[in-house]
């Protein structure tokens, strides 16, 4: 018996029932003379979707993506069965660029790279060159990028928290996190004049001395700030929502973390506990007392356990810093790099063949290479720089840990929802502009 | 905790056991920041000395710049040395950092593949290094056996400088799109503004049709394939891109 199937537009009505006593916009079966058929008659087979794959294009423009990220999915039903990522959307060219500048020009490329974490790889940069140019700098200095790093992480970390809360449904602390964003962007404007884009640091030295004012507004912050992380803490840490959503979600073993190159709270949360600051150390970082939080599961919510005692810790690190900061210089007394003072530069001759040479010329390093690794929040951010002796970088490569990070996330997604690729992906903690440079 | 005695962070009685960088090294000094580091010389990584007895016709050069150890290898046997950096129990190279390559100014010299790997057990850090002559082939072994997460490093290195990993599983373009055919923008002889005019290359990117922005593979998915214009699938089978 040949079947076709129609729906019958009918009249709404409160009932859910057409005028003949049926339920509406159900599809009817009609044989060839036009008669309907009772509902119990057979409509047809149905035709088998479950062997069916789809093609689901996540991104590039997607909010839940956190920037130009396309993943292009195969799904069965609702599970993920393959994850091919695309990147490069964002893509300028910084380490070419970073061949035709000299040293001290590259610093505000380097704000642009991660710009949740601009101050971080400021003295990450300034730390490479340092390197090549052979020049220990001062106590104060030391200090100050201390500050500058922690603040960075931070920042950074309290963006994460917030998209991400906003990804998996909790708008509440979005709001606190970004509160307290503020009160460290106020400070970077205090301290440097600019917020997002801070080239802060200088080769040998920094652009700026903290001005008056800035310990207090420090210390404020460092009491004030962990209440509001406890109070986030209880908002959702053991929010049901949270929890059901985050737990148990792209599980990474601490052999596969590794293997896969993961840094920074990804490999920590899989229970490896490689921190850059304990073991490779830079900025003296082995003289302050602070701990490195280590996850058990490696999944989606031991990443943002350990992002929470991040915090605690980065609060800790800054109330050491706040008390051992030292008097003194911040630029190291090398005319090679830092200009002479101005009124001496106009003054006397020495000076003025120095700030001559620095500005046309340009610092020259003498030859060599170095890898300069720091721990940035998004893990371990190295820069890779090549001198041929003249006064720019031959290479300037930037080791871009969320890069590293979201390669594995074919192997993090396959097998999940494609709701929890959302969650998966805000774990990871990617900054497009980082990815691609 | 002793060694070997945990498997996947979990130790033989159920309880977690994380695994802790410089855990081989046992009780000795933490480390500290490096000062008044040399430009050159100072004491090669430890790994040095074995490395040499090992693959003595291998190793090149050892250099140390910076107090960081830098190893030339030969080409052919580097997938040998860094595979014995990784499985030695006394060397465990387990974390590698980057994969990238060098091109210097003078176009004599040759070009150069970086590889920085770590130790996390002995808290260990070296350089690989590889020379490619000019005119000789752009193609070094690919470590994607070894370390998975040198997957996008080498696809980038490919990308930038069009050297080629043999043995990678996927080895296309990353950051640039498929179709671009412009050259690798990380090569000397590639000029800062690209090879193209801005207008010409708006026009290659007005005339690129959306089709060409997946692969063919990702086209198979839900034969997605099959429902495209007969125009496109022509264009898709026979390789021809658009905007070229």
């Amino acid at each position: 018996m040949a079947t076709t199937k129609r729906t019958v537009e009918v009249e709404l009505s409160t009932t859910g029932l057409d005028a003949q006593g049926r339920p509406q916009r159900v599809p009817l079966a009609v044989d060839e003379g036009g008669n309907v058929l009772t509902m119990e008659a057979p409509l047809g087979i149905e035709p088998d979707l479950s062997g069916e794959h789809m093609l689901i294009n996540l991104g590039p423009q997607h909010p839940a993506t956190h920037g130009v990220l396309r993943l292009v999915l195969e799904l069965d039903g609702e599970t993920v069965v393959r994850c091919i990522p695309h990147v490069g959307y964002l893509h300028c060219g910084f380490e070419k660029i970073g061949e035709y500048r000299q040293y001290n020009q590259i610093i505000p490329w380097t704000d642009r790279e991660d710009y949740l974490n601009s101050p971080g790889n400021n003295v990450a940069f300034a730390l490479g060159a340092e390197r090549l140019f052979g020049i220990d700098i001062t106590e104060r200095c030391t200090v100050l990028r201390v500050i500058a790093c922690e603040l960075s992480r931070i920042i950074s970390h309290l963006v994460w928290l917030g998209t991400t809360c906003i990804d998996i449904g909790a708008f509440t602390p979005f709001l606190w996190a970004f509160q307290q964003r503020e009160e460290v962007y106020e400070m970077l404007e205090m301290w440097i004049g600019a917020r997002l884009t801070t080239s802060l640091t200088r080769v040998g030295g920094m652009g700026a001395d903290i001005p008056d004012g800035f310990t207090e507004k420090l210390s404020a912050f460092v009491r004030g700030f962990p209440k509001v992380v406890d109070e986030i803490d209880r908002v959702i840490t053991r929010n049901g929502i949270w929890v059901g959503r985050t737990v148990g979600l792209g599980v990474m073993s601490p052999e596969e973390a590794v293997n896969y190159g993961l840094s920074g709270p990804m490999v920590r949360a899989s229970g490896v506990a490689y921190d850059v600051r304990k073991d490779f150390p830079y900025l003296d970082y082995e003289t302050y007392d602070f701990d490195v939080p280590v996850g058990t599961n490696g999944d989606v919510y031991d990443r943002f356990l350990v992002r929470m005692e991040e915090l605690r810790q980065s609060t800790r690190i800054l109330d050491q810093a706040l008390k051992r900061l030292p008097d003194g210089p911040v630029n190291v007394d090398d005319h090679r790099v830092i200009l002479p003072p101005k009124s001496k530069a106009t003054s006397d001759m020495e000076s003025m063949i120095h700030h001559f040479k620095q500005v046309m010329e340009g610092p020259r390093p003498s030859t060599g290479e170095c890898y300069v690794a720091v721990e940035s929040p998004k893990g371990e951010k190295g820069y890779y720089m090549v001198s041929d002796g003249s006064s720019k970088p031959v290479r300037w490569r930037i080791r871009p840990p969320s890069f590293v990070n979201l390669s594995a996330i074919p192997r993090m997604v396959e097998g999940h929802l494609l709701s929890d690729v959302i969650a998966i992906n805000a774990s990871i903690d990617i900054v497009m502009g980082e990815i691609d440079r | 905790m002793t060694e070997g005695d945990a498997v996947n962070g979990v130790n033989r009685d159920g309880s977690f056991a994380p695994v802790i960088a410089g855990s081989a090294l046992g009780a000795t000094a933490a480390p500290a920041t490096p000062r008044n580091v040399p430009n050159r010389g100072g004491a090669p990584n430890e790994s040095i000395e074995p490395m040499r007895q090992q693959f003595a016709t291998a190793v090149r050069r050892v250099d140390v710049v910076w107090g960081e150890t830098t190893v030339v290898v030969d080409p052919t046997r580097v997938h040998d040395v860094i595979r014995w950096l990784h499985d030695d129990p006394s060397q465990r190279y387990d974390y590698l950092s980057d994969v990238t390559a060098v091109e210097f100014r003078d176009l004599e010299q040759p070009l150069e593949v970086v590889w920085h790997l770590r130790s996390l057990p002995y808290r260990r850090f070296i350089r690989i290094k590889v020379l490619l002559e000019r005119g000789a082939a752009l193609e070094v072994p690919s470590v994607w056996d070894i370390y998975k997460g040198a997957d996008w490093l080498e696809r980038e290195c490919y990308d930038m400088f069009g050297i080629k990993f043999a043995g990678h599983p996927d080895l296309r373009r990353l950051l640039m799109w498929e179709q671009y055919n412009e050259g690798f923008p990380l090569r000397k002889d590639f000029p800062l503004r690209g090879r193209f005019s801005r207008s010409e290359q708006l026009r290659q990117a007005l005339a690129a049709n959306p089709e060409a922005r997946y692969s063919k593979e990702e086209l198979s998915i839900a034969d997605a394939f099959e429902d495209l214009p007969a125009d496109m699938r022509r264009r898709l089978t026979t390789g021809e891109r658009t905007g070229e």
